[in-house]
């Protein structure tokens, strides 16, 4: 696909996706949670470390936008860090899980045959554990540091991606480019990464986008569990799990950080569902 | 039939050892893993003869496998906390479990299909995007963060306490009190279990029906004179619903992931809490073992959901 054929998908791509305004606003709440997860230093009124017992659960006022946890730590400027570590959860995760998913799932299309039926029963047999269980085990198993949960959750999650993958590669290969490509004497590699993959690429842009979703959610049931990035580290679900204890006191130890971590869940879906609508040409027009 | 049947099987088969191998490498094979442990001179000699007991470690590598398969299906495995078998442990607090995955279930599917076909109806108008985002909120929604919001608000504005699987103080009240009682304590996580679902389940009924009365068998039907009402509710949902049958074998794995969380929150005696408990008490016979089952059931769900599925519609048996 050249330069301008690219542009021009993008540009038909817009036409669809911005006329899904779920998807537009989630879109925009992610921009800016980049924005802020990028700027923290910046934007952060105090140091997210700095205890001060004097200051100790103090609630929402003008000096502390957020109130103040049971170490006097400034809530908002750790929900500011906090979301560098969510966000970071997220993409490692999936793009560790979509890297594995297209793996798979190429090869396992491509080839077909006895290469394909045993990469799937791989797919059906990793499908049947309980992912938030399994997660946990090997969390617990491994210990809970930032990278062991961001690899684990990507282990655990390619099934989806090579699913979709293998599908749109099993009737890809059969199509005429393919033919051509194969005729002009390109190996398989290249004619799975630079002909085929380009193509299939659409539907594993929905489930990156629905999965850093979930990814973000997993961290937060860990840190609930205690098995997620440990403090003092600041992620939202480690506040969050910080602050149940003071739930009758504090409330709002347990609300913001809820709240983000629901804001920045909620947007993704909502992209991803657009993403959906607009990259699938059978969706289209239908609005 | 009966070769659709026995290619299942077959395949049912090769999954299953899939499942046991994977799971006896996560336990004996990840770095960290409790084999590690007997290396640690720290670790007591008690738990490392049980764990030389539990896993044959004085046998070659292959035998070791099938011995721990062995003792898993005969409940020859003991727990590292108190040395009980692992399957009594597990058995006495399934029921639980059961209970209350059976009762989010039926509340998934009691609220989810309606609210699908409500939706489907009037696609795009305003009730539709409600629902829209209502299930996008209900799917984002951090399950533990929700449950500690309600019994915040129950206990702050009833005063009613809402852990465990009843009150503890139940002198003085009569029977249907008790009832009651249990039933309150089953319906809160129970109904915040089932929010993924109802949300996800929804929005799948609601693009099935879209994608259904498209089909030219529906205006074949409207064509020969039938009511809306009829084509919709009969003829249409009927078809929608199918593929419906194939989510039950996924709603395992799902159910039992949250109720690792949602038992641990309200304090519910399940398997999910059990599991946990074991998590944090290196208890690995335990967590192993409903590991595995949980993979087992869920196997077996989405085989019997293929089953059903070959049964109600003729077109998969051929594929």
């Amino acid at each position: 696909m050249n330069e301008r054929g690219m542009t021009s998908q993008i540009k038909f791509f817009w036409k669809y996706f911005k006329r899904n305004r779920l998807a537009v606003g989630g879109l925009t709440i992610i921009l800016i949670i980049f924005i802020v997860a990028g700027t923290a230093p910046f934007l952060a009124p105090y140091d997210p470390g700095k205890t001060d017992v004097s200051l100790k659960l103090k609630p929402p006022s003008l000096k502390h936008y957020l109130g103040t946890d049971q170490l006097g730590r400034d809530v908002f400027s750790r929900m500011l860090y906090g979301a560098r570590i969510s966000l970071s959860v997220g993409f490692v995760a999936v793009g560790i899980s979509i890297f594995i998913g297209i793996l798979v799932g190429a090869i396992a299309g491509y080839y077909g045959r006895w290469v394909d039926s045993l990469l799937m029963r791989l797919v059906d047999i990793m499908f049947c554990f309980p992912t938030f269980f399994l997660i946990l085990t090997v969390v617990a198993l491994l210990g809970p540091s930032i990278f062991n949960i961001m690899v684990i959750i990507g282990l655990t999650s390619w099934m989806g991606t090579a699913r979709f993958v293998r599908a749109e590669f099993l009737s890809l290969k059969e199509r005429d480019f393919v033919q051509a490509a194969r005729a002009l004497g390109l190996n398989d590699r290249r004619i799975i990464f630079r002909h085929i993959l380009p193509n299939a690429l659409a539907p594993v842009f929905v489930t990156a986008t629905l999965d850093v979703a979930t990814a973000i959610l997993v961290e937060a049931g860990l840190s609930f569990l205690g098995f997620g990035v440990q403090p003092p580290a600041p992620s939202w679900g480690n506040i969050l799990t910080e602050g149940r204890t003071y739930i009758f006191d504090a409330w709002w130890l347990t609300v913001f950080p809820g709240l983000a971590i629901l804001l920045t869940v909620l947007s993704f879906n909502l992209v991803g569902e657009g993403l959906r609508d607009s990259l699938d040409p059978r969706l289209r027009g239908r609005r | 039939m009966a070769r659709f049947l026995f290619r299942r099987l077959l395949q049912l088969l090769f999954t299953l050892i899939g499942i046991s191998i994977l799971s006896w490498i996560i336990i004996t094979q990840a770095p960290g893993s409790p084999i590690a442990l007997t290396m640690d001179p720290k670790v007591s000699p008690k738990i490392i003869e049980q764990m030389e007991k539990n896993y044959d470690l004085d046998k070659p590598i292959y035998q070791q496998y099938f011995l721990w398969l062995k003792k898993l299906f005969t409940g020859k495995l003991y727990s590292f906390k108190d040395g009980r078998p692992v399957l009594e442990k597990i058995a006495e607090r399934i029921w639980n479990t059961l209970l209350l995955n059976l009762v989010a279930t039926l509340i998934i599917f009691s609220l989810a299909i309606p609210l699908g076909v409500f939706s489907a109806r009037r696609p795009y108008s305003f009730l539709d995007n409600l629902g829209t985002f209502g299930a996008y909120l209900g799917l984002s929604i951090p399950g533990f963060w929700l449950a500690y919001l309600v019994i915040l608000a129950t206990v702050k504005l009833f005063g009613y306490p809402v852990l465990g699987l009843r009150s503890f103080v139940i002198e003085g009240l009569s029977t249907p009190e008790i009832v009651l009682d249990r039933i309150w304590h089953l319906l809160l996580p129970a109904s915040i279990m089932a929010i993924h679902g109802i949300a996800g389940l929804s929005r799948y009924t609601r693009s099935s029906m879209l994608e259904v009365v498209r089909q030219d068998y529906i205006r074949t039907a409207k064509s020969k004179g039938l009511s809306e009402e009829v084509v919709y509710y009969k003829h249409a949902l009927r078809n929608a619903l199918l593929p419906i049958i194939t989510l039950f074998g996924f709603l395992i794995p799902g159910l039992i992931g949250g109720s690792i969380i949602m038992e641990s929150v309200f304090a519910w005696p399940g398997i999910g809490r059990l599991a946990y408990q074991a998590v944090l008490a290196r208890d690995y016979p335990v967590v192993m073992t409903i590991l595995t089952i949980s993979a087992v059931l869920t196997l077996i769900g989405n085989f019997i959901a293929d089953l059903l599925y070959g049964v109600a519609d003729p077109r998969i048996r051929y594929q």
